[in-house]
């Protein structure tokens, strides 16, 4: 068997594979690592660019900001919520009992310490996205004296908690910091 | 690719020749389009929505490159590029509407010619690689649809871009970062318009290419006809051309008169005010509805209100799942449906059911344009619960249990057994093969 001699002599490794499957392997493997690292970027260039990220941080005035009144401002491309409770709304948000809600959170988690009249949460619905109502001066505030999404009907309370429809989780709360009593810096 | 008694092509003259010998494309012609192409001789006009679907893409093409030529993918001048187009640029207002009401034509007539391959079960073997590729298109024409319509930039444009890239976060754990990804920035913004342009130009022509694979699918075994039967003998077709290119034209012309009444007299019939609105991030429109299209699966998508079992999966993720299903689940349909005969006009049972989902359909179609209140809320809920029963449990009970008419022996034989119970002349009955087997005694009248 001339053919197997020669396959011997030339082809096999001690340990029985011919060379060709080696450099089979090897080529397909270097090509496929070439090519991951060529689709990488083309992946990446649409995740947000610097120029977005850059105005990933703002800084807010609060203290025209009457009780009872809130202010939207945009952040990162979304609306902020910035509103200061009256009393009322505040032992309104207290009063309910925490077990009840779908996303379990007292008013104290939702604001800073010493500063429970402020609640500063994004505008955006956490349904769909949608901007609730209830911010701006005689908007409909819904059932619950808080927000109300008029795109798919969710109801949020005064320490904007979702209380009933199909959002599943209370308006996010952004980082935030108080630099003086009525400055604020979110982001 | 073809029956046995297709007719050949045979090139005329010295030039024909030598191109059939060097780039045979009038062979392909004519083998596919022409003379050559062997069709069952009873496609009733509910066929022509095929070709329909065609022409309604080239419209798209042809008008979306010239609308592309004026139109500026930049949040700041988008809007008012259209307003430009629509104002300015010569005839722009024409291209515009045909381009925007031709892609609620090109729908109206999909869902049409879906829903003729249902009725006369033409997703069944040997066609289900067709119909696969068909719901390829289906989806492509809804990923562009959409996106054609965020470039707009009006209210509409934008909190519809908002509504449907917010279902991407709520798929679990990674929902957030492909939400970021797919829009470039936290919010619709000026990358999101950009790369929706860009994605909008391309997609047409991919679906051009599936339309190709759908054409060459459709051409291996052939069209599928109202009885369902297979084609038996060269009684049952007649050359595609003249028969059908005649038949197809008249259905074009029809096709655009009605499109043209609509373009010239109801250009906004189908679109929603708000979209004459330039988009604003942080004001919500009071009630945000899709495109009429995308309506039934929109209803589906809202008609999950609670999270279960036990609070556990978010309501939010089951309306996703149960939309991007609802669709899904038609990729299933050749094998969910067993039964063996094809055409709904033997299929009693089966053909009342038929009927019964289009009106689910179309019920669901009423819920997701209203807003989100009862009684639409309940209503949407029952027939979502239908539509997915009617896949799963009716279609493959119905397979097993129902017993179908008897079938004719031939396409040619159901014919003529149509011409002779309607009193045509027995004359008209052509001299053929299948005429053989032609039963001497009547079949039960449908």
């Amino acid at each position: 068997m001339a053919t197997n001699d020669n396959l011997v002599t030339d082809d096999l490794t001690p340990t029985g594979e011919r060379r060709r499957d080696f450099i089979f392997v090897a080529t397909g493997a270097f090509a496929a690592a070439g090519a991951a690292t060529v689709v990488w970027p083309l992946i990446n260039q649409m995740s947000p660019s610097a120029d977005v990220l850059a105005l990933a941080q703002i800084d807010l005035d609060l203290s025209a900001i009457q009780p009872g009144q809130a202010v939207k401002v945009s952040w990162r491309g979304k609306p902020v919520f910035a509103r200061n409770l009256t009393p009322a709304e505040t032992a309104a948000a207290k009063a309910v009992p925490v077990a009840s809600l779908r996303d379990p959170q007292t008013l104290e988690q939702r604001t800073k310490p010493g500063k429970e009249n402020w609640l500063i949460t994004l505008g955006v619905c956490t349904h769909l996205g949608c901007v609730p109502l209830g911010a701006g001066e005689g908007e409909n505030k819904g059932a619950f004296g808080g927000y109300f999404c008029p795109c798919h009907g969710s109801q949020y309370d005064t320490a904007a908690r979702i209380r009933q429809g199909p959002a599943p989780k209370n308006l996010e709360v952004p980082d935030y910091t108080f630099k003086s009593p009525t400055q604020v810096t979110i982001g | 690719m073809s029956f046995p008694w297709a007719k050949h092509y045979e090139p005329q003259g010295a030039f024909m020749k030598y191109v059939d010998s060097r780039l045979p494309i009038p062979r392909l012609v004519y083998d596919s389009l022409g003379g050559g192409y062997p069709v069952p001789k009873n496609l009733n006009y509910f066929y022509n929505f095929g070709v329909l679907a065609g022409v309604a893409l080239v419209v798209q093409i042809i008008t979306g490159i010239v609308l592309g030529m004026h139109y500026a993918a930049n949040t700041t001048i988008a809007f008012d590029s259209v307003e430009h187009i629509m104002r300015d640029v010569n005839g722009g207002w024409m291209l515009r509407y045909m381009h925007a009401t031709g892609a609620s034509f090109f729908f109206v007539v999909v869902y049409i010619h879906i829903f003729r391959g249902l009725f006369y079960g033409s997703y069944k073997p040997p066609r289900e690689v067709l119909w696969l590729l068909g719901l390829v298109i289906f989806l492509l024409m809804m990923a562009t649809a959409f996106m054609g319509y965020v470039l707009v930039w009006g209210q509409m444009s934008f909190w519809g871009a908002t509504v449907i890239t917010n279902l991407f976060s709520a798929i679990p754990l990674v929902g957030e970062a492909i939400h970021t990804w797919l829009l470039g920035g936290f919010a619709p913004d000026n990358a999101t318009l950009n790369r929706f342009f860009s994605l909008h130009y391309l997609l047409p022509f991919i679906i051009l290419g599936v339309v190709i694979l759908h054409v060459w699918a459709l051409h291996i075994p052939g069209s599928n006809n109202p009885t369902g039967i297979d084609v038996k003998s060269k009684a049952d077709t007649v050359p595609f051309h003249p028969y059908y290119t005649a038949k197809d034209f008249f259905g074009l012309c029809v096709y655009l008169t009605l499109f043209s009444v609509v373009v010239f007299f109801l250009p906004n019939m189908l679109g929603e005010a708000d979209n004459y609105i330039p988009a604003n991030p942080l004001s919500t429109p009071a009630h945000i509805v899709p495109e009429w299209y995308f309506w039934p699966f929109y209803a589906i998508l809202r008609a999950f209100t609670v999270d279960f079992p036990f609070g556990l999966v978010p309501a939010k993720l089951w309306g996703v799942l149960a939309m991007f299903s609802a669709i899904l689940l038609l990729f299933f349909l050749p094998w969910l449906d067993t039964s063996p005969v094809r055409s709904n006009s033997y299929r009693p049972l089966n053909r009342q059911l038929f009927w019964i989902f289009v009106v689910d359909v179309i019920i669901l179609g009423i819920c997701g344009g209203k807003p989100p209140e009862e009684p639409w809320l309940r209503l949407s809920q029952i027939a979502s619960a239908y539509y997915f029963a009617h896949f799963l449990i009716i279609t493959p009970l119905v397979s097993r249990i129902e017993k179908p008419l008897p079938l004719p022996n031939s396409i040619s034989e159901a014919v003529l057994k149509r011409h002779t119970n309607t009193g045509a002349p027995a004359a008209l009955q052509p001299a053929g093969a299948g005429l053989a087997e032609f039963p001497a005694s009547g079949q039960p009248a449908e």
